[in-house]
């Protein structure tokens, strides 16, 4: 099998030690880093992100993948910061202030690294003014919040109206996601987009993003 | 009459209680607040809710320690608190119930994740279950019940730390699914044939799913377990799925369609039958009348 198809294949099966054994090798063999990126790593986050989208896998498999792309990606990191390619984009990230709930988040958080992403994760209990300053102070473009509890949600509100007030609601999308949230909620508070799980968030990302 | 000797009582069915966060959240419990603590700072009221459920005829009413692990209070600040937030709420319930009505030991997820998708040890969380079991137990709960797990793994983490208290106090295990196209899975990947094997030889005395589901699918998972087991089964389903309002959350079904609902489940032999988010005591009272008619005409 090619090189770049194996990295895919070792990270589809959670092998951690194996995709940076192979990801390392694909180096010494002069293959570009964002191509193992692209081709080994992306490649086949992809398909476990369409797998857990149709439940032929599970978050297990999931976090063992991840756990095998940050594997590849730390040796690639380096070589895509030096070369200018860091990535598809940036994003700041949290579960919303009085909200603990942060599996939904942390599992987006993965996806995102594993599409290609630069992820700025601010952990959970975020306030609304953290999320606007840590984008404007990482010149972040987009904005993702996650909540369970429907107590909490008024804070994305919040977010989305001090992008507003400040005028950055051009220059920084919002997008949210958890349980009890819909397409029809988003629309309600204004903001941009609506994921309804963590493969889906990607998706809605690359739409904001334009990439 | 003991725990096992009602639930193995030919033609017995119990009455669960229903749900107990959405009733906080309506008495005033706020968002990122820890619910537990209310047994120690407001005990009057989850003592109103067990009182709320045990009148609407309740046999077996669960406590307010679904995230009163020591894990799980550590995201408060409060695992050393841990012992006495289980005993209290324990005590709080034997007030409203004396002996007529048993008391079952909630303890929920620990909202971690074990190795290797995760940070935690199998022994951290065998020690943070046991903690609990051990408060729930030593203050009078009559049953352990170890609920809405998705991992098997902590499930069996809780169930062993239980067993290593007592080896033949009442314990019942539920796991919450979601129905996918390949049929019932928990998030974890577990589905409802692999639940019962790794459950069966670990001695448990009743076994089923709660939340994540309306009375619907509840049946079909209630229908799937009944093939593939002769362990009591207890069946908690959600008041449908929650629905978003402008503010709130909103569950739309009825007592109604309960008691229709518990008539199919008694009929496919299900041991207790109570509620899980989104329903009321006007849910339970619903499921009360439908057994009480069983019970006496042995027709639902």
């Amino acid at each position: 099998m090619e090189l770049l198809l194996q990295i895919s294949a070792s990270l589809q099966q959670g092998d951690d030690s194996k995709v940076h054994e192979l990801t390392s090798l694909a180096l010494q063999q002069g293959h570009a880093p964002e191509k193992i990126l692209s081709d080994g790593l992306i490649a086949g986050m992809d398909i476990i992100g369409k797998q857990f989208r149709h439940h032929e896998i599970f978050l297990p498999d999931v976090l063992m993948a991840a756990k095998a792309m940050n594997a590849g990606l730390d040796l690639l990191k380096p070589l895509l910061q030096e070369s200018g390619q860091i990535g598809l984009g940036k994003i700041v990230i949290g579960t919303v202030s009085g909200d603990l709930h942060d599996l939904g988040k942390n599992l987006v958080t993965i996806m995102l690294k594993g599409a290609g992403f630069e992820v700025i994760d601010l952990g959970k209990d975020v306030k609304p003014s953290t999320f606007v300053d840590t984008a404007i102070s990482e010149n972040a473009t987009v904005i993702g919040m996650s909540a369970l509890l429907t107590t909490t949600m008024p804070v994305m509100k919040s977010v989305v109206e001090i992008l507003h007030e400040r005028g950055l609601a051009n220059s920084i999308k919002t997008i949210i996601g958890g349980a009890p949230l819909s397409d029809e909620y988003a629309r309600e508070i204004g903001a941009d987009a609506y994921a309804y799980d963590a493969a889906n968030a990607v998706v809605k990302i690359k739409e904001l993003m334009g990439v | 009459m003991d725990f096992h000797q009602q639930l193995l009582k030919p033609g017995n069915v119990l009455v669960a209680d229903g749900a107990m966060g959405t009733m906080l959240f309506k008495a005033g419990l706020k968002s990122g607040e820890c619910p537990e603590l209310l047994n120690l700072e407001k005990p009057e009221i989850p003592a109103d809710v067990a009182r709320q459920y045990f009148k609407a005829g309740s046999d077996i009413i669960f406590t307010n320690t679904f995230g009163a692990s020591p894990a799980k209070l550590a995201d408060f600040g409060l695992a050393d608190k841990a012992a006495k937030i289980n005993s209290e709420a324990v005590r709080l319930v034997r007030k409203v119930v004396g002996e007529k009505a048993f008391i079952a030991g909630s303890c929920g997820p620990s909202g971690k994740m074990l190795q290797p998708y995760g940070e935690f040890e199998p022994n951290e969380l065998f020690s943070s279950f046991k903690i609990q079991a051990e408060a729930l137990i030593n203050a009078g709960a009559d049953i352990i019940c170890i609920e809405t797990m998705s991992d098997i793994q902590e499930a069996l983490l809780a169930l062993k730390a239980t067993r290593s208290i007592s080896a033949s106090f009442p314990v019942m295990v539920t796991l919450t699914y979601d129905k996918t196209a390949r049929g019932f899975y928990t998030y974890m990947g577990i589905d409802i044939d692999s639940t019962i094997k790794k459950l069966e030889n670990e001695g448990v005395d009743v076994i089923g799913s709660n939340c994540g589901n309306g009375f619907e699918n509840m049946v079909e998972i209630a229908k799937q377990f009944k093939k593939l087991t002769s362990i009591p089964l207890l069946i908690q389903a959600n008041a449908g799925q929650p629905r978003l309002t402008v503010d709130e959350l909103v569950y739309d079904e009825t007592p109604d369609y309960f008691a229709e609902n518990a008539r199919k489940l008694i009929d496919l032999g299900v041991s207790i039958i109570g509620g899980c988010c989104g329903t009321t005591p006007a849910h339970i009272s619903a499921i009360r009348q439908v057994i009480d008619t069983y019970q006496l005409t042995g027709k639902t």
